[in-house]
C-alpha cells in the first residue's frame, strides 16, 4: 500500500480549501492576517511544492519559522568543518549542507580544493566509511532537529560496540521546544497559532507542545508533509480559533503518539546532554542544542580535535530573527536583494531554497 | 593476450596499442570507413543538403548502471542531439580514454553495448581514438562521441519561434536515468525499481517529418531535466510556460526513489525522451505517431506556452500554482 | 530536517537492519529506534532510519476522512452543474 498518493487528492484538496475559506470568511473582522508559523522546513519545502500559499485566502498567513536546522546553523560552524576537511579529515556531510555559506565559502568550494568531503543520505555512511579506513579520521557534520538526532545518535551507539574509534560527530544539534519558547516569549510576537512538526513530534511526542498551547493560549496542530495534511492542519486551526480554544490537535497519529518514541528518547538522552546553541538570525537560544555528554568526548569532534566552534561572522544588519518571528517582511530587510540574494544568502531565510525571503526574492524576479 | 585489465602500454602507440585496437574496435567496428584504420573518415555527403553537427563526453559514474552502460550512453546522448535538431543521425566519432586497471571485461561489455545502440540507431562508427592514462586519473573511462547528421527538410526550430498558446510535449516519463544513476551510487542504497530510461529518439522526430512546419521547438532533457530546458526556452523572453502537475508522467519507480531521496524529479536528467513545443493543433498528431514507438510509450502534452514572460509555472494537486526554478548545482539529497 | 517517507518492512534481519518496500523500489533501512518490529510493518523512514512506526489503522482512517472530502467535493460539483 503506497500511503502517499491517498494525501495528494485534487479534489480532496478542493474540499478543504473550500471549508477553510468558509471558516477564513467567518472569523471576526481584525487589523491584520491570521499568521500561522509553520517550524519545520520540510513544512516549508511542501508549502512551496504545492503552491499551499496560491490557494489561501489573502486573509491567512504563512510564516515559516526557525526550522530548518540546516539555515540556522551558524557560518562558524561552517567554518569549523571545512577547517576540519581543510587539514586532510574525511567530513561526511548531508547534502543540504553542501551550499550553505561559512564566513569565507562553503563545503562543496572546499571539496573543489581537495577537501574530502563525503556527501552521506545517512549518517551510517561516516560508520561505513570509519569501518573501511581505519587509518583515516571521519568526522559527520551532526546537524538537525532531533528527528536526525536520534538516528545520529545511533550511529555513535553503534561505533562503541564496535569498538570503532576513528569516528566522531560535530554536532549541531537543536531542539524545537526552546526555540518555539524563544519566539513566544517575545512581547511583539504575532503568530496566532502553531503547524507542528510532523517528524519532529515522532519522536518527542504530541505532549511537548501542551505548555506552549496551555501558556501561550496558541492552537498547536501537529500534522503531517502530505498537501493534503497541511491543508486539513490550517484547517484544524481555523476550527480552534473560530471556538476560541488553544489546545494541541494531532493530525498524524499515524505516525504520532502522545509520548513519542520512548526508545529514541532514551538513547539521545543516554549520549546527549542540553547545551545553549546559537541560531543564524536569531541569536543564543538557552538549552536549544544537544552536545554529547563528557564521557563521550571522545566521539565529539571538537575536543578530539582540540578545536571550537566560533560564531562566524555575520551581517549586523541581516534581519532574519524580525522575519522569522513574523515582525518584518522579506523586503523591509536592508539587505534583501542587494547583499542577500540566493546566490549570496546571507541569513537562513535567504539559504533555504524555500526560505521566506527566498521564496519572496524567486517571485519578484 | 593474457592480461585482464588494461595498462598504460596499451595507450602507448606500439604493439599493445595495436592489439588493444584490433581486439576491442576492430572487431565490433571494423568494417565500413574504419578498415584499414585510416586517420580520418570520408563521407559521402549528400549535395543540396545541410549537415548538423554535434559533440558529447560522457563521464558518468557508475559505468554500469540498472538500465544500461556509460557505452549506451555515448551513442543515445549524441543521436539525441543530432534529432532534436531536426537531423538524421549517420555518423559517430567514438574516443576513449581509459584508466589503467580497467578490467578488459568492463570494457568489451561497454563496446558490445555501443555496437549494439549504433546497429538500431543507424549510425556508423567511423573514426574513433583511444588514450589510456594512470590510474587514478579518470574514473574507469571517459567517452567522447562526436555525431554528424542530415538535416530533415522543414524544421526551423528556435525559442524565438514560440508563441503564447502552443503546446508543450514529453515522449515519455522523466528523471529515470538521473534517478538510476543516483540510487546506484554506494551510500545510498535503493535497489530495484528504478532503471535508466537510455534511449534513440530519433525515430521519433522521424515520424513527425510531415509536421515539421508547426514544430518550433525540441530538445532532449538531460542534465537539470525538464526545469532548466524549459526554463532555457523562456529566459528573456516574452512568453512563459504553465505545467500541469497531473499531466507530468513519471515512472512508478522513479518516484518512489525520489520521494526517498527529497529530490525533484523535474530537475532529473533522461537519456531517452525528448521536449516538443509546437503549435496547438499538433498537440494530438504528433502523441499518436509517437506512443506507436516503445520509446514513445507514455508520451503526454504537459504544458501550454503563455504570455506570463519568463517564468515556467506549475498548476500543483492543490490547484495552487509554484515557480519550477532553473536547478542550482548538484542532484543531491536531502532531508529537510 | 524531517523528510520521512512511509514503507513497508519486508525484511528484518537480527542485526537491526532490514529492507524496506515502496512502489517496488527497495531501501536498506537501519531498525534500532523500533525495536521489535516486524516484517509486513510500516514505519517510517528518515536518513536511511526507520524512526517510527506507522499505524495502518489511523492511516486508513484519515484516508477515508480525505476520501469523504473528495466524494462530498465532486457531487458538490455535480449539483453545481445545470
Amino acid at each position: 500500500m503506497n500511503y502517499i498518493e491517498g494525501f495528494r487528492n485534487p479534489e480532496a484538496a478542493r474540499g478543504i480549501r473550500s471549508r477553510v475559506e468558509a471558516l477564513a470568511a467567518g472569523l471576526p473582522a481584525r487589523d491584520r492576517p491570521v499568521n500561522i508559523m509553520e517550524v519545520c522546513g520540510s513544512h516549508t519545502m511542501a508549502i512551496a511544492r504545492y503552491g499551499i500559499r496560491d490557494v489561501l485566502p489573502g486573509t491567512i498567513n504563512l510564516i515559516s519559522g526557525p526550522g530548518c536546522p540546516v539555515c540556522v546553523t551558524p557560518a562558524g560552524y561552517l567554518d569549523a568543518a571545512i577547517a576540519l576537511a581543510d587539514r586532510g579529515v574525511t567530513v561526511v556531510s548531508f547534502g543540504d549542507m553542501i551550499q550553505v555559506p561559512g564566513s569565507s565559502g562553503t563545503l562543496a568550494a572546499s571539496r573543489s580544493r581537495g577537501g574530502r568531503i563525503e556527501v552521506g543520505y545517512s549518517p551510517m555512511r561516516a560508520l561505513e566509511l570509519a569501518e573501511t579506513h581505519p587509518d583515516r579520521e571521519v568526522v559527520f557534520l551532526a546537524v538537525g532537529f532531533e528527528t536526525t538526532t536520534a538516528p545520529v545518535v545511533s550511529i555513535v551507539d553503534l561505533a562503541i560496540r564496535r569498538g570503532v574509534k576513528n569516528l566522531s560527530l560535530l554536532t549541531a544539534f537543536k531542539r524545537v521546544p526552546p526555540a518555539l519558547t524563544a519566539l513566544l516569549a517575545d512581547p511583539d510576537i504575532r503568530i496566532d497559532a502553531f503547524l507542528c512538526p510532523a517528524h519532529v513530534s515522532a519522536i518527542i511526542g504530541a505532549d511537548a507542545y501542551r505548555p506552549f498551547a496551555e501558556r501561550y493560549k496558541v492552537p498547536c496542530v501537529i500534522a503531517g508533509f502530505e498537501p493534503l495534511d497541511i491543508l486539513y492542519g490550517i484547517q484544524g486551526i481555523l476550527e480552534q480559533i473560530t471556538q476560541g480554544q488553544s489546545g494541541v490537535v494531532n493530525q498524524y497519529a499515524r505516525v504520532v503518539t502522545a509520548g513519542g518514541n520512548r526508545h529514541a528518547q532514551a538513547l539521545m538522552d543516554h549520549y546527549l546532554e542540553p547545551a545553549d546553541a546559537v541560531w543564524r538570525g536569531i541569536g543564543m537560544i538557552p538549552a536549544s542544542g544537544l552536545r554529547l555528554r563528557p564521557e563521550y568526548s571522545a566521539y565529539d569532534a571538537e575536543h578530539k580535535f582540540g578545536i571550537r566552534v566560533e560564531a562566524g561572522h555575520e551581517n549586523p544588519a541581516c534581519a532574519c530573527g524580525d522575519v522569522l518571528k513574523g515582525k518584518q517582511r522579506p523586503p523591509d530587510c536592508r539587505l534583501f536583494g542587494s547583499a542577500c540574494s540566493p546566490e549570496h544568502p546571507v541569513g537562513p531565510c535567504m539559504v533555504s531554497s524555500e526560505g521566506t525571503c527566498a521564496a519572496y526574492f524567486k517571485y519578484l524576479r | 593476450m593474457s592480461e585482464t585489465t588494461i595498462q598504460l602500454g596499451h595507450g602507448g602507440g606500439g604493439l599493445l596499442s595495436r592489439d588493444l585496437i584490433h581486439r576491442e574496435i576492430m572487431s565490433r567496428f571494423g568494417e565500413g570507413a574504419l578498415k584499414g584504420l585510416p586517420d580520418g573518415a570520408t563521407l559521402p555527403v549528400p549535395a543540396c543538403r545541410d549537415l548538423v553537427f554535434t559533440t558529447d563526453s560522457y563521464v558518468v559514474q557508475p559505468l554500469e548502471f540498472p538500465g544500461g552502460t556509460i557505452g549506451d550512453l555515448a551513442v543515445h546522448g549524441t543521436v539525441n542531439d543530432l534529432a532534436v535538431c531536426g537531423a538524421v543521425p549517420r555518423w559517430l566519432s567514438l574516443a576513449l580514454i581509459l584508466e589503467e586497471g580497467l578490467p578488459f571485461a568492463t570494457l568489451g561489455r561497454i563496446l558490445d553495448a555501443v555496437r549494439t545502440a549504433a546497429a538500431d540507431c543507424g549510425v556508423a562508427v567511423v573514426t574513433g581514438d583511444t588514450k589510456v592514462v594512470g590510474r587514478g586519473q579518470c574514473d574507469g573511462m571517459y567517452i567522447n562521441t562526436s555525431g554528424i547528421g542530415e538535416k530533415m527538410a522543414g524544421f526551423e526550430l528556435g525559442v524565438d519561434r514560440v508563441r503564447p498558446g502552443d503546446v508543450v510535449l514529453v515522449s515519455g516519463p522523466v528523471g529515470d536515468h538521473g534517478m538510476a544513476v543516483l540510487a546506484a551510487r554506494e551510500g545510498i542504497r535503493i535497489t530495484h525499481g528504478v532503471s535508466s530510461d537510455t534511449a534513440p529518439v530519433h525515430r521519433l522526430v522521424q515520424s513527425i517529418g510531415d509536421l515539421a512546419p508547426q514544430v518550433r521547438f525540441m530538445r532532449d532533457p538531460t542534465r537539470g531535466g525538464l526545469a532548466a530546458v524549459l526554463n532555457e526556452v523562456v529566459e528573456d523572453q516574452a512568453v512563459g510556460i504553465l505545467l500541469d502537475e497531473a499531466a507530468l508522467p513519471f515512472s512508478i519507480g522513479a518516484k518512489a526513489a525520489a520521494e526517498m531521496l527529497g529530490i525533484d524529479l523535474l530537475q532529473v536528467a533522461s537519456e531517452g525522451r525528448m521536449i516538443l513545443i509546437g503549435a496547438p493543433d499538433i498537440s494530438r498528431p504528433v502523441l499518436q505517431a509517437w506512443r506507436r514507438f516503445p520509446e514513445g510509450h507514455g508520451a503526454a502534452q504537459i504544458g501550454v506556452v503563455t504570455e506570463t514572460p519568463g517564468r515556467v509555472v506549475l498548476q500543483t494537486v492543490t490547484g495552487g500554482r509554484r515557480l519550477v526554478d532553473v536547478p542550482r548545482g548538484e542532484l543531491l539529497p536531502r532531508i529537510c | 530536517m524531517c523528510l520521512a517517507i512511509p514503507m513497508k518492512l519486508i525484511e528484518v534481519r537480527s542485526d537491526g537492519t532490514g529492507v524496506g518496500e515502496l512502489d517496488g523500489s527497495r531501501h536498506e533501512v537501519n531498525l534500532c529506534l523500533v525495536p521489535g518490529i516486524a516484517v509486513g510493518a510500516y514505519v517510517v523512514v528518515h536518513a536511511g532510519f526507520a524512526i517510527e512506526r506507522m499505524n495502518e489503522a489511523e492511516a486508513n482512517t484519515i484516508l477515508s476522512v480525505f476520501q469523504e472530502i473528495a466524494e462530498w467535493q465532486k457531487q458538490a460539483v455535480e449539483a453545481g452543474k445545470p
